[in-house]
């Protein structure tokens, strides 16, 4: 199963490699990992998202815990949260049909056409990767170039909280 | 009014305000600034002959004081040759601060002379490293050092210094206290918690006390010796725990594991509580994991959280200081009183008693009884790692904690000499003896000069079976005694120890060993005895790698 795991770090040189260190000494898989400043600058946050059963995902944690540098640990996947994830995706045009038929199905998937090429048109879409998963297969039939994900941000909510733009309600 | 002083002489002024006692260490060129602020100053310091030894003396010097040891390297290869001694201590939980020079920082990741990336390299073995960049950091640092290095769990922590910051001035305050936000480690159980585990102990019927190295960590020996009594519960110990409860006591069942005792194994393999203190379950403990103490319920004392549930489900986890945590449940705890599990426990005891062939040979476990009943139980035994560290664990009876030194969890050959110089600098009062084979002691043997040259009285036993023995038995048991690369040529350890300016002695007969430990004992400085041992004696019990506990090869189990 997949856990989204928050992290609060020490916002200082040398604390990713402890923390990607970690995962490969003790033969933790991350299938993605995203660092930014908060509103603490001395603190950043990580975002990591582990693939593992319920005792690998204690053992991550744990571990975490124990790096001087880690302020937090905190399992998302166990509270209400909100996850998103950036994608640019670079979509080769061999025709003006092709080219309009792609700004139709960027539109309709409510993402952003950032770049108008020669011969590609670059897209760009926020969202959870579900969405994002749909996008990349709508596109693929016209030649994808190239594709850049982010992996996810996450954020938890207020527990008694009302989701004012749930994730299902967005792909509509 | 405070006066700057340059990163060096603010290293020294700091190591003195941690009130260390000892320094072990190599010179090089990027410390060369530390070196100079070292001169005169009133600081012990002690020049090994290789990094290593430095590391592994301030292990010993821990393990035997509980305070952090400290070494100190230059960069570049000395550095790396602290390596293993940080591993070592790591994996033991060894309270340690490792000071290495590094190439000034403008010249970092420029692949300099003698650069290497210290922080990295140790980042995996280290609790925590530290490089400092800038001299207005060094004191917070090496206050945080100390203070990570022997709280919670403790580690080795290395603080990496480049030359240009060790001259760099600025004004020197050493902080009063340390708040490090993300560093809280947690020392008194949980209540409930504690509570539940004294529930559990009055019911069990057959308990058995599984201690570790936690518990002369936490020093909590006292504490540890009222529960069983208390409780009535036998008491076994891993490598790294024994001293932890006297070796002699009738509630010991001497080590457990790979090379326990067979009642020791019996008796984990029928408990039906396993209250394991400061210990976690390592394989060379365990055997085959999912058959370990098949009808217990676990009870699992331990500071480090990732220690607990690691790799064996427990069913009351107690995050916390052991000793703290005993004294607790101590006010709480009872058992009735039960003979049935203690006469089960003498009955496995005289059916499976540890034992060795009794003929005039020279067997290298009577060596080590001689010495246990020369010097009492009640010396520092620094060992390095193969068959006779085992065989030390099962002979020598440690009444007391502190004074078994072995490399348990990384199994470092050439860690004892120099740990029990370190030791004999840590406990000049100590009676301290090596105990070491004729492969490992060759792998810091160097070390008879720093020992000689100051003077550090430690007397040295290496059991001799021109043999790398623990390897070479399990090429007899699991590879049809195809000896690959395990007979050993040795050179003459006598003249060896002569030329050092050490007393040589070598022993043959087994009427020769007890007079010659006594004749060591009684001569002063450094003496080397070489014992010709059996050359192809095994270690029994042995539970294989990946075995059952109670599925011991070996006459006696």
């Amino acid at each position: 199963m997949k856990h989204t795991i928050s992290v609060l770090v020490e916002n200082h040189s040398g604390v990713l490699s402890r923390i990607s260190g970690l995962f490969s000494a003790r033969g933790f898989n991350i299938d993605s990992l995203t660092v930014g400043e908060t509103e603490d600058p001395t603190v950043s946050r990580m975002t990591i998202v582990v693939d593992g059963d319920e005792r690998t995902l204690e053992q991550v944690k744990k571990q975490l815990n124990k790096l001087i540098d880690v302020i937090t640990v905190q399992d998302l996947t166990k509270t209400r949260f909100i996850d998103r994830e950036l994608l640019l995706i670079k979509v080769a045009t061999s025709s003006p049909k092709d080219r309009t038929e792609i700004i139709d199905t960027a539109e309709s998937m409510k993402a952003d056409v950032v770049d108008l090429g020669a011969c590609t048109v670059t897209v760009e879409a926020t969202g959870e990767t579900q969405k994002i998963d749909r996008l990349i297969e709508a596109l693929r039939q016209f030649g994808i170039k190239e594709i850049v994900r982010t992996g996810k941000i996450a954020m938890s909510l207020d527990p008694k909280g009302n989701t004012q733009h749930t994730p299902k309600e967005e792909e509509e | 009014m405070t006066t700057k002083m340059n990163g060096a002489k603010i290293l020294v002024e700091s190591l003195k305000k941690e009130g260390v006692g000892a320094i072990f260490g190599y010179p090089g060129g990027q410390a060369l600034p530390l070196f100079d602020a070292l001169y005169n100053s009133d600081l012990k310091f002690y020049l090994v002959r290789h990094e290593q030894a430095a590391a592994h003396a301030a292990d010993g010097y821990a393990r035997v004081t509980g305070k952090p040891g400290v070494c100190i390297a230059t960069s570049g290869p000395g550095a790396t040759n602290l390596v293993t001694g940080i591993a070592t201590a790591y994996m033991d939980s060894i309270p340690m601060v490792a000071i290495t020079g590094q190439v000034k920082t403008f010249m970092i990741g420029n692949d300099a002379f003698q650069e290497a990336d210290m922080l990295g390299i140790t980042r995996p073995i280290t609790k925590h490293n530290y490089l400092v960049k800038d001299v207005k950091d060094l004191a917070r640092t090496i206050k945080e050092a100390f203070h990570i290095a022997s709280t919670g769990r403790p580690g080795p922590v290395l603080i990496d210094l480049p030359s240009d910051v060790q001259l760099a001035e600025t004004e020197f305050h050493y902080p009063a206290e340390v708040s490090i936000r993300s560093y809280k480690p947690t020392y008194c159980g949980h209540p409930g918690q504690i509570r539940k585990a004294a529930k559990m102990i009055a019911e069990s019927k057959k308990p058995v006390i599984y201690a570790g190295g936690g518990v002369i960590l936490s020093g909590a020996a006292k504490q540890l010796k009222e529960l069983a009594e208390k409780i009535n519960s036998p008491v076994t110990m891993t490598l790294l725990g024994l001293g932890g409860f006297p070796g002699n006591h009738e509630l010991s069942l001497g080590m457990l594991g790979m090379h326990g005792t067979g009642y020791a194994n019996h008796a984990v393999q029928n408990c039906d509580l396993l209250i394991a203190i400061g210990a976690r379950f390592d394989d060379r403990v365990t055997g085959k994991v999912d058959e370990f103490a098949p009808h217990a319920k676990v009870i699992h004392i331990d500071i480090d959280p990732a220690a607990i549930a690691k790799s064996v489900a427990v069913d009351v986890p107690i995050v916390g200081d052991v000793k703290c945590v005993l004294d607790e449940l101590l006010k709480i705890v009872h058992r009735p009183h039960d003979k049935e599990w203690t006469e089960k426990i003498v009955e496995w005891k005289n059916k499976h008693p540890l034992n060795y062939k009794m003929d005039d040979n020279l067997r290298p476990q009577y060596v080590i009884q001689q010495i246990c009943e020369a010097t009492k139980g009640e010396a520092v035994i620094a060992t390095d790692v193969g068959q006779h560290q085992m065989w030390t664990a099962q002979w020598y009876k440690f009444a007391r904690p502190r004074e078994f030194l072995s490399s348990g969890g990384l199994g470092t050959m050439g860690y004892g000499f120099p740990a029990g110089i370190g030791a004999k600098v840590g406990r000049p009062d100590a009676q301290v003896f090596v105990i070491s084979g004729d492969g490992s002691i060759q792998m810091n043997i160097q070390e008879l000069s720093t020992a000689v040259v100051n003077n550090i009285d430690v007397k040295i036993a290496i059991l001799n079976n021109s043999f790398l023995g623990m390897v070479r038995q399990w090429q007899e048991i699991f590879y049809g005694k195809r000896y690959s690369h395990t007979k050993m040529t040795n050179p003459d350890f006598v003249k060896i120890a002569e030329a050092y300016g050490a007393v040589g002695m070598r022993i043959e007969k087994k009427e020769e060993v007890r007079p010659a430990i006594e004749k060591a004992m009684h001569t002063k400085g450094v003496v080397v005895m070489e014992f010709i041992v059996e050359a192809e004696e095994n270690v029994y019990p042995f539970v294989p790698a990946g075995k059952r506990l109670d599925d011991m090869i070996g006459s006696m189990a």
